[in-house]
């Protein structure tokens, strides 16, 4: 058992592999209520693999997954729909749970795409699915929120729209996230635990923590370095009207 | 009223129609056609097993049938072969091994035809039993597992991420086949069922936006093709199998306008 009630997924030193070719290896992590832990990391540094070892997709791992929820959201990087089910926006909404008509509206509400309720999913562009499947995941109230690239192919606007739409149910619904991104701009103003991956955890931390280590910059390189501690200032001083710096 | 040959053949093809609509469509969207001929091939077996031990046959290729699909997914474990090239191994070799046994039961004469396409104008009142006892049975269960696997049928992941526990679902619902073939086996023969299977569902399709409305008129697609196949048979004196899968053939031939329409108004 947890000794922490706000644990919802911890992975002790825990790995994937296939055949003899490591995804990913030694992770160690945990997601608890109310925090947005974000992974980070090249191509191909196990990132949705890892994202996976969470949700329990992949079962025959190394290490140790332990999840203590079952209500969870999921927007996977990928995902291939058969097109020739005849499926529209409502109809996928309650894939996995049995939701009433308010939820589900308000849900499309918020990621912006009730007008397209009725249309067939085969119908949507890349980034109207992609808000879809965002609804779809947050529809249901979850308490761990998996979040694989949520906003791929969304719009510029959007896409600062949905980043806060996602801190605003963190905070709203205190369920756990787990956000996988590239964007390190949007992401870190609202990120309070990063781990930076590549095959394995390289470094991992409170964003500032993480830009400072000397593996994150050379794997991302000094501007990113930057991003991230500018982000950081935000949360420690604000500059008044008489144009101070006003320290929190 | 069940004295009547005629009677007898309407309310079996009924029953099994209703069952085949919502599993047909499971298999066009799990593209698994090739599964339900190679369920259907290995109920050879199954019904000369029932003659030599004296079972039911119904049971002996539920049982046969089951046990194909079993040893279909280890194989599909456990071996580097493509799914269809297994689905082919195993359809024309318990064909294959079938109609060998078949060869050494000389005490028994065997209608081949009638196992092959059906002979629903013999079914008995028995036969009415399994069928309207077994068929609400296997669709009760396809309710129960409907969810699990609706969802893992658009997204395995997705179910299985959310705690739907797609496996099993898939586990029950290949028993579920099994089981329609082995009720519907006697009425439509085993080269049929695979046709009463997909057939109404691929003409559902044609005229459907959701799965729910695709279930249903998948149901109307299976009920209109035996009224309308087992009465042209009457009429024309053609065998009655064959004539309810050419009855939804029509059907499905006359739903290929809706499309036509459809894909015009799109442009």
């Amino acid at each position: 058992m947890s000794t922490n009630q706000n644990i919802l997924v911890k992975l002790k030193e825990a790995g994937f592999r296939i055949n003899d070719k490591w995804l990913v290896k030694g992770v160690t992590l945990q997601i608890e209520k109310g925090k947005i832990v974000t992974l980070i990391g090249p191509n191909g540094s196990g990132k949705s693999t890892t994202a996976k070892i969470a949700l329990g997709i992949y079962k025959k791992i190394d290490g140790e997954v332990e999840k203590y929820t079952n209500k969870v959201g999921y927007v996977p990087q990928k995902i291939s729909i058969d097109w020739t089910l005849p499926l529209r926006v409502n109809d996928f909404m309650t894939l996995t749970e049995n939701l009433k008509a308010e939820a589900i509206n308000e849900a499309l509400s918020l990621t912006g795409v009730i007008h397209l309720k009725d249309k067939n999913l085969g119908d949507l562009s890349g980034g109207e699915f992609q808000r879809v499947l965002l609804a779809r995941a947050i529809s249901k109230k979850p308490e761990l929120l998996v979040l694989d690239e949520p906003v791929q192919g969304v719009d510029f606007t959007g896409e600062i729209a949905l980043y806060e739409l996602i801190k605003k149910i963190s905070d709203e619904l205190n369920c756990g996230i787990l956000l996988i991104s590239h964007d390190l701009h949007t992401v870190m103003s609202a990120t309070d635990h990063v781990v930076c991956l590549n095959g394995h955890v390289c470094c991992s931390g409170t964003p500032i923590d993480v830009a400072k280590n000397n593996e994150y910059k050379a794997l991302f390189g000094e501007q990113a370095s930057q991003i991230l501690t500018r982000y950081e200032h935000r949360h420690d001083h604000i500059h008044t009207s008489e144009g101070e710096i006003k320290k929190n | 009223m069940l004295d009547d040959f005629f009677i007898r053949a309407l309310l079996a093809g009924l029953g099994v129609a209703i069952v085949t609509g919502p599993l047909g469509c499971f298999v066009i969207w799990r593209r698994l056609s090739y599964f339900g001929d190679t369920l259907a091939h290995s109920a050879l077996l199954g019904v000369t097993l029932a003659y030599t031990m004296e079972f039911n046959i119904a049971f002996s290729v539920f049982i046969i049938s089951s046990l194909i699909a079993l040893i279909l997914i280890q194989l599909q474990k456990r071996t580097n072969l493509p799914g269809d090239a297994l689905l082919g191994l195993l359809a024309h070799s318990s064909l294959a091994v079938g109609l060998v046994v078949i060869g050494f039961l000389t005490f028994i004469r065997f209608d081949i035809m009638g196992l092959l396409f059906g002979d629903i104008l013999a079914v008995t009142v028995d036969d009415l039993l399994i069928i309207w006892i077994g068929g609400p049975l296997i669709l009760l269960v396809l309710k129960l597992i409907w969810k699990p696997l609706f969802a893992s049928t658009v997204n395995y992941e997705l179910a299985e991420a959310e705690g739907l526990n797609p496996d099993r679902a898939k586990a029950i619902f290949t028993i579920l086949m099994a089981g329609i073939i082995a009720i519907s086996i006697k009425m439509v023969g085993l080269l049929l069922i695979t046709g009463m299977l997909i057939i109404p569902a691929a003409m559902a399709r044609n005229i459907s936006d959701s799965p729910q409305k695709m279930v249903v008129y998948s149901i109307i697609g299976g009920v209109l093709s035996v009224i309308l196949g087992l009465f042209s048979s009457l009429e024309f004196n053609t065998s009655s199998g064959p004539s309810i899968i050419a009855a939804a053939l029509f059907l499905f031939i006359l739903s290929l306008l809706n499309i036509k329409q459809s894909i015009k108004l799109k442009n």
